[in-house]
């Protein structure tokens, strides 16, 4: 009760912060608004409002502060703008209708599923192949390291290129690029994990005289499962961001990159802001699946009470 | 000189077949950054089978070393060791031996029956003769009952008699453990003990025990070898006189007094001529 009370004060500051930040965001257009409907603004012209702080405009035309929180195309728009636009565009359109963020959001998720299973796929792979041989370990690692140091908003462009001029579109490239950030934790979270067992436990299957393949499926791997859930919440989220970042370069036509791209020629702030939030409430709910089949997982392992 | 301490020990009638263990002037050096460390220096020892061996000294005198030769887990660099007249790694292909580390080790994901299952499954025994197995060996060491719990929901007495249970199940012929007590309290440690002497005394197996407490050597063995550092050598070795039957107040006759003072001098020696 007591952590509830508190989780509902923070969310309340945010709020309050957000519908504060509001009006000196929001001032100028609402004050032009205001001035060609005919109400008096000081300073009077728009070139001389152009320079003057947003404060002083506020501070002088307290009266049209209610407004700021209503505009059409806002700089910044109001926390309830928002929520309205995602009501309505989430649940009041149909999942088939072009402007539902449901359909886009299957379009993002497809391709965020598809990278992530294939991130993950690849990551523990070069995991496996990491820790059992010095070669891969010298030659993989740097390279892995030095991938995710290209911004990935630079390598999209190229890699949709490159693969439409192979003849592959649609739904592979974006979550080639998903797949391509999230493979990353995943290698180094399961390269963290599958060397976690210390060398007492290495000596005592070497007195069974076990082979290296029998460590690896009765020790390594579920020595390493903790490590691999952790990764995986990172990889998943990091997967998400490559699907909208593959959207944006290939003029999609669906996707939350696709939305967000559209609202920002259009100047369409809270369809901008809308497609942000329900992009981010896919990241928090794949990341709580996560966390429900590792507590699943980890119960079943024997941890906890 | 090694030799010789062996020689006037009461005599026992060795044939090669009650041989198991056989070291001579084995040596085992590490090369370190700062240059090489003799953990190992000419080791002569004999032990026959159905013996209980406490190996004794202060820290870096090679005890653990040389257990961990016995085991193949360290290759010696120097001399001649055999185990079941075998070399010691032909001897672990062979499952020769089971090993009791100082802590535990259990599996925390696995139940106690499937950590005592865990070396069944890597040699490939059958379903049902695992079940049969890791039944009879939990039942060695009083943790029937206890099958169906893991390792955190049990005292680390009892984590370690499991992970003797783990060293029993495949019924080798030696049991080797690195001061298996070592990290548990007094009390746990004499119960521990005594139960440990029960389960030799049904077993007969022949028993190689890495211990740092004087009380704990001269209680458990038919044989103790008295180790020092720099090089790690055999200072001693004395045969017990004690009988097999030992109950924990024994602890208090002349006898046990008289072989924990002779251990004693034999450390001490070991120190003063460093």
């Amino acid at each position: 009760m007591k952590t509830l009370f508190s989780v509902l004060t923070v969310i309340a500051v945010i709020v309050a912060v957000w519908y504060a930040a509001c009006v000196p965001m929001n001032i100028k257009g609402v004050l032009d608004q205001v001035e060609r409907g005919g109400a008096v603004v000081v300073p009077e012209t728009p070139k001389a409002r152009r320079d003057a702080s947003a404060f002083g405009l506020v501070v002088n035309n307290a009266f049209a502060i209610a407004e700021v929180w209503s505009v059409e195309r806002p700089r910044l728009p109001a926390p309830h703008q928002v929520a309205v636009e995602l009501w309505n565009t989430a649940v009041e359109k149909k999942i088939s209708s072009k402007r539902s963020l449901i359909y886009h959001g299957k379009v993002t998720l497809s391709a965020t599923l598809l990278g992530f299973a294939i991130g993950t796929g690849l990551g523990i792979l070069l995991a496996v192949g990491i820790v059992h041989s010095k070669v891969m370990d010298m030659s993989i690692m740097p390279w892995a390291i030095v991938s995710q140091t290209i911004p990935i908003i630079a390598l999209a462009p190229m890699i949709i290129v490159v693969l439409y001029s192979i003849g592959v579109q649609g739904l592979l490239p974006k979550a080639i690029i998903s797949a391509y950030l999230s493979f990353f934790p995943v290698v180094v979270g399961m390269v963290k994990g599958l060397r976690s067992p210390d060398a007492m436990q290495l000596d005592l299957l070497h007195t069974y005289h076990a082979s290296a393949a029998q460590g690896f499926w009765t020790l390594r791997l579920p020595a390493s499962m903790p490590y691999l859930f952790a990764s995986l919440k990172i990889a998943i989220a990091a997967a998400l961001v490559g699907a909208i970042v593959g959207e944006l370069p290939t003029g999609a036509v669906a996707g939350f990159g696709a939305r967000l791209l559209a609202g920002s020629y259009y100047g369409q702030t809270v369809q901008i802001w809308s497609a942000l939030f329900a992009a981010a409430l896919l990241a928090a709910g794949l990341v709580a699946l996560l966390g429900l089949m590792e507590r699943q997982i980890l119960k079943r392992m024997g941890e906890g009470s | 000189m090694n030799m010789q301490v062996i020689s006037e020990a009461p005599s026992h009638t060795l044939t090669t077949e009650d041989l198991v263990i056989r070291a001579r002037a084995l040596d085992l050096t590490f090369e370190t950054n700062d240059g090489p460390v003799h953990a190992l220096k000419g080791v002569d020892l004999d032990i026959n089978k159905g013996e209980f061996v406490s190996f004794i000294g202060p820290s870096g005198c090679g005890k653990t070393t040389f257990l961990r030769c016995i085991a193949a887990l360290e290759t010696p660099t120097g001399g001649a060791l055999s185990v079941n007249g075998m070399t010691p790694d032909q001897a672990r292909q062979k499952r020769a031996y089971g090993y009791v580390f100082q802590a535990a080790g259990l599996y925390p994901w696995r139940t106690i029956a499937k950590n005592i299952k865990l070396p069944l499954e890597i040699m490939g025994y059958s379903r049902a003769e695992q079940d049969r197995r890791v039944a009879q060996a939990l039942e060695l060491v009083e943790l029937s009952g206890f099958g169906g719990k893991f390792p955190w929901q049990l005292s680390g007495g009892m984590q370690q008699r499991a992970s003797i249970a783990r060293a029993l199940s495949f019924d080798a012929d030696i049991l080797l453990m690195d001061e298996p007590f070592g990290a548990l309290d007094e009390i746990v440690r004499d119960h521990l003990n005594e139960q440990l002497l029960q389960l030799w005394a049904r077993t007969n197996k022949t028993i190689g025990f890495v211990t740092h407490s004087i009380p704990e050597a001269v209680y458990l063995s038919t044989k103790i070898v008295v180790m020092s550092p720099r090089p790690g050598r055999i200072t001693d070795v004395i045969d017990s006189p004690l009988p097999k039957e030992r109950p924990l107040d024994i602890r208090d006759s002349p006898e046990f007094i008289e072989i924990a003072h002779r251990v004693r001098e034999g450390l001490r020696a070991g120190h003063s001529d460093v």
